[in-house]
């Protein structure tokens, strides 16, 4: 075991353990942010997506030893009061279900709309591909995220 | 905290006793689970304000002196929203302002809930008036108690949003009179709302968990942490049949952080200090396993059912007229075999479950959709008492059936048993996907024949590998609209564990049976629509006479209007083509028209038009949820979903082999409830079985194939 510094949702933390532990873990784990979750472990459903200096990661898929001197922003931090107009949006359209793919969705449609001002519905589909809903909210997702897209 | 317990009148349903929060505490009900930090406070979601004191009328109702009103969620939340909707029946029926409202989910307690059970989409249904009465009670009570206190006459009062007023137009809050109700009389009969005077039921209510879900607040099984809580992850035989012989720990145990290894009867649990280094260690450990039953193959289960059809079955799970006759004298007889694969599951949320076995109790918690019936497995397995095992319920990440079986609960107490401390254990997807309780494989054979151009008779005979049907499904539709027909179910066993998988059975029944009449009708040369309309007219008459006959003939008939009217069935869109299909489960009756459109030489799913009868609507924008998740979980699995064994080994362990409809693939679902104020029906599952025979009926339009064979992918490669 060796001790990570790194920074997640804009605080210094550190951690002691193995260099291949997917941040995945390291955030549910040791840190005690649950909100990131675990669906797959392969990098196909999305459930476990972070932002690593603003981009869309698969957290099952970032090693510990990989992230230093990177911000790490996780569901827990995407804004301090649910005011982020992805999540406004999510709230608008009550998009979920189970609500268990739910951050992974959020994270990927924030990054994904820091990029894209102005997408097409094609876009969106495209871009929220990767997250797997298996409850099917999929028309609510695509819903919300156009409706964040104006509010960006 | 001090308590002082109170002897609590036993005579109705409702009970009332007091409790307060600060100094002295008067009752027993739902203190230890009055958790203030279960409260998020945000801006723009309000939240009441926690009060001081709780009033606790019943197992489900607090209220506290500053007018706050704490409902219990009595059963399990899978993502049918019930957290919300069973809380809204409540509030409706006592008059208060869902604003107000906060909401608690119960642990099992049967004395207090009756049937806490998610599965059957019967929460609504089943306890409808039991919620309406507990309302309604708490509120007469509340009235009366106003009236004491001004001495006057109960019937002289109004209430508006939890405000009592009286004559003079003084007012009392229920906050300020809820202490009041603590001894009194318990009303008898009270009466209930008119329907039309609804003010919660019938309006948009955000999901209760919406803010905790949308900032990641630990709200599922998976996120439990406990003091001193340890992790496990199990490794399972790979092929069904095996046994466990050896095993080697020795690389395992040097893993960074793991703890133990240990083996509980077949199975081998790694112990860790968290979950990773308990994942790692699991691929190192060098296991024998030998046979200990046939290692069967999906080949195989495919000539097994074939010769299941061929042979039938002696005892007819309903025969009404001489199906052979009618086919001996018909003008033609069609007659098609369908045919679906297992399923897994496939929750997002994998299996997991927490258990703290001790001497003097067993404390568990997580996600499942059956708590009673889990604690008496807890109990069996660790040879302790049902009294001893509490079940605590979180959020599940989805439950499709899969969480109705409570194994990885009964694998958690093993351990925990077996190490002495509570313990976390967490399938992998590869555990969740490969040691299932799948949908088993079936093959339907559906024969009807035609006499001057009328449907004489019906016959459907249903292969399954290890089980069978439920009960009521022979007299589903068309019994009773045919006057020949017959039902036969054959199985074989098998040592591939099987289970409920949303809408069981008729999830691929609905497909084969609402494809058969598409075909037929185009054999008959009639409107696929009308020859659904006619023969549920004819079904009438016996519906009437047989209570054994599930549906509403008439119900149905205006649901599938509704849909062919909002689908624009038998009006010509360019490019467009569509399929048809009708399928009443759950005590819900359900038609939908599919649109298929080409797109660049390849049919592609666009659009899917739900009509659906489920009774008087709870929560709008959640229940349309409901329908358009159930469409896409109905369409994908139709489409993509397939799954087999190879010398007992399951084809796919994650979502890189297991196809899963995705974002681009989704349709758009238009919902449309027929509005006829009757009580509500279920409405996690009824949407789903339907959905399959309607883009397959599409498909056929589109491309001239007809399918038969689930996934559509595999018989269709353009699908792909
Ligand atoms: S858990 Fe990382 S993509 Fe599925
Ligand atoms: S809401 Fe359940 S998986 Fe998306």
């Amino acid at each position: 075991m060796a001790a990570f510094n790194i920074n997640v949702n804009g605080t210094n933390r550190s951690v002691d353990v193995d260099a291949d532990t997917p941040i995945l873990w390291v955030l549910r784990d040791e840190l005690n942010l649950v909100g990131t979750k675990y669906g797959c472990g392969i990098a196909q459903c999305g459930a476990c997506t972070v932002h690593l200096d603003g981009t869309a990661v698969r957290a099952c898929q970032v090693r510990i030893s990989d992230v230093s001197n990177k911000k790490i922003t996780t569901i827990e931090g995407l804004s301090d009061d649910l005011h982020h107009p992805v999540q406004q949006a999510w709230i608008e359209h009550d998009v979920p279900q189970c609500g268990y793919c739910q951050a992974g969705q959020i994270m990927t449609a924030a990054a994904f709309l820091k990029e894209n001002k102005a997408p097409s519905d094609q876009d969106i589909k495209e871009a929220m591909n990767g997250n797997i809903c298996r409850c099917g909210t999929y028309n609510r997702i695509q819903a919300a995220v156009k409706t964040a897209a104006k509010n960006m | 905290m001090s308590t002082i317990n109170k002897q609590l009148k036993r005579r109705s349903f409702l009970k009332a006793s007091a409790a307060a929060g600060g100094g002295v505490v008067i009752g027993f009900t739902f203190l230890a689970s009055c958790k203030q930090e279960k409260v998020f406070n945000y801006a723009d979601l309000p939240t009441p304000s926690m009060p001081d004191n709780w009033t606790t009328m019943s197992g489900y109702i607090k209220i506290g002196e500053n007018g706050t009103i704490s409902i219990m969620n009595p059963n399990p939340e899978i993502g049918q929203n019930v957290k919300t909707s069973m809380p809204m029946i409540i509030a409706e029926e006592l008059d208060c302002d869902w604003d107000d409202v906060i909401v608690e989910q119960a642990p099992l307690d049967t004395e207090k809930y009756k049937r806490q059970v998610a599965g059957g989409s019967q929460s609504i249904r089943h306890d409808w008036d039991l919620l309406r009465k507990t309302g309604a009670t708490a509120k007469a009570m509340l009235i009366s108690a106003a009236a004491k206190r001004w001495d006057v006459d109960p019937t002289t009062l109004t209430v508006n949003s939890g405000v009592i007023t009286n004559g003079k137009g003084e007012t009392l809050g229920y906050g300020d009179v809820a202490a009041d109700i603590i001894d009194m009389e318990l009303p008898e009969d009270v009466p209930l709302k008119d329907p039309k005077d609804f003010k919660i039921i019938g309006k948009n209510t955000s999901n209760v968990d919406l803010k905790g879900i949308l900032t990641g607040q630990p709200l599922f099984g998976i996120d439990t942490k406990e003091e001193g809580m340890v992790y496990a992850s199990m490794i399972r035989p790979p092929a069904f049949g095996q046994k466990l012989v050896t095993y080697d720990d020795q690389a395992a145990k040097s893993v960074n952080g793991v703890l133990d290894v240990v083996q509980i009867d077949n199975k081998i649990a790694v112990i860790a200090k968290s979950n990773w280094p308990a994942i790692k260690a699991k691929k190192l450990i060098v296991a024998t396993w030998e046979e200990e039953s046939e290692l069967e193959n999906s080949i195989g289960h495919n000539s097994d059912m074939d010769e299941l059809l061929a042979q039938g079955s002696e005892e007819p799970r309903r025969k009404d007229g001489d199906v052979e006759k009618a086919f001996a004298e018909a003008d033609e007889v069609l007659e098609r075999v369908y045919e679906a694969p297992y399923l897994p599951h496939n929750c997002l949320e994998p299996m997991n479950y927490f258990a703290d076995v001790r001497e003097d109790k067993i404390y568990t918690k997580g996600p499942i959709q059956t708590p009673q019936w889990t604690q008496s497995r807890i109990a069996g397995v660790t040879g302790r008492e049902a009294s001893e095992v509490s079940v605590d319920l979180t959020r599940m990440g989805g439950g499709f059936g899969r969480r109705l079986y409570g194994d990885f609960a009964e694998e958690a107490a093993q351990i925990s048993q077996a190490i002495g401390k509570p313990v976390q254990l967490l399938f992998t997807r590869e555990d969740d996907m490969t040691a299932g309780t799948f949908r088993p494989a079936s093959k339907y054979k559906i024969a009807a024949s035609i006499k001057e151009g009328k449907v004489t008779g019906y016959k459907l005979t249903e292969a399954c590998m290890s089980a069978n049907m439920y009960g009521l499904i022979p007299n589903f539709f068309p019994a009773g609209a045919i006057p020949n027909y017959q039902v036969e179910t054959v199985n074989k066993e098998s040592n591939i564990t099987i289970g409920a998988w949303r809408a069981p059975y008729t999830n691929f029944l609905g497909f084969a049976e609402q494809s058969f009449f598409d075909e037929l009708a185009d054999l008959m040369k009639v409107d696929a629509v009308q020859l659904r309309l006619d023969l549920l007219e004819d079904a009438k008459g016996p519906a009437e006479e047989d209570d054994r006959i599930e549906y509403s003939p008439a119900r149905m008939q205006e649901t599938i209007k509704l849909a062919a009217e909002k689908g624009g069935w038998g009006v010509d869109e360019p490019g467009v083509y569509k399929g048809f299909s009708a399928y009443y489960s759950h005590n819900t009756h359900v038609a939908e028209v599919a649109n298929v459109i080409m797109k660049d030489g390849t049919p592609v799913v666009d659009k899917v038009i739900c009509a659906i009868d489920c009774g008087i609507v709870v929560n709008p924008i959640a229940a349309k949820n409901q329908v358009e998740g159930g469409v896409v979980d109905g369409i994908g699995h139709a489409m993509y979903g397939d799954f087999t064994f190879e010398n007992g080994k399951p084809s796919a362990a994650n979502f890189d082999k297991f196809r899963l409809i995705r974002s681009m693939e989704a349709p758009k679902v238009e919902v449309h409830f027929v509005d006829n104020g009757l009580n509500p029906t279920g409405l996690g599952e009824p949407s789903l079985p339907p959905a399959g025979g309607a883009i397959a009926n599409a498909l056929h339009k589109a491309t001239g194939e007809r399918l038969y064979k689930q996934p559509f992918i595999n018989q269709n490669e353009l699908l792909g």
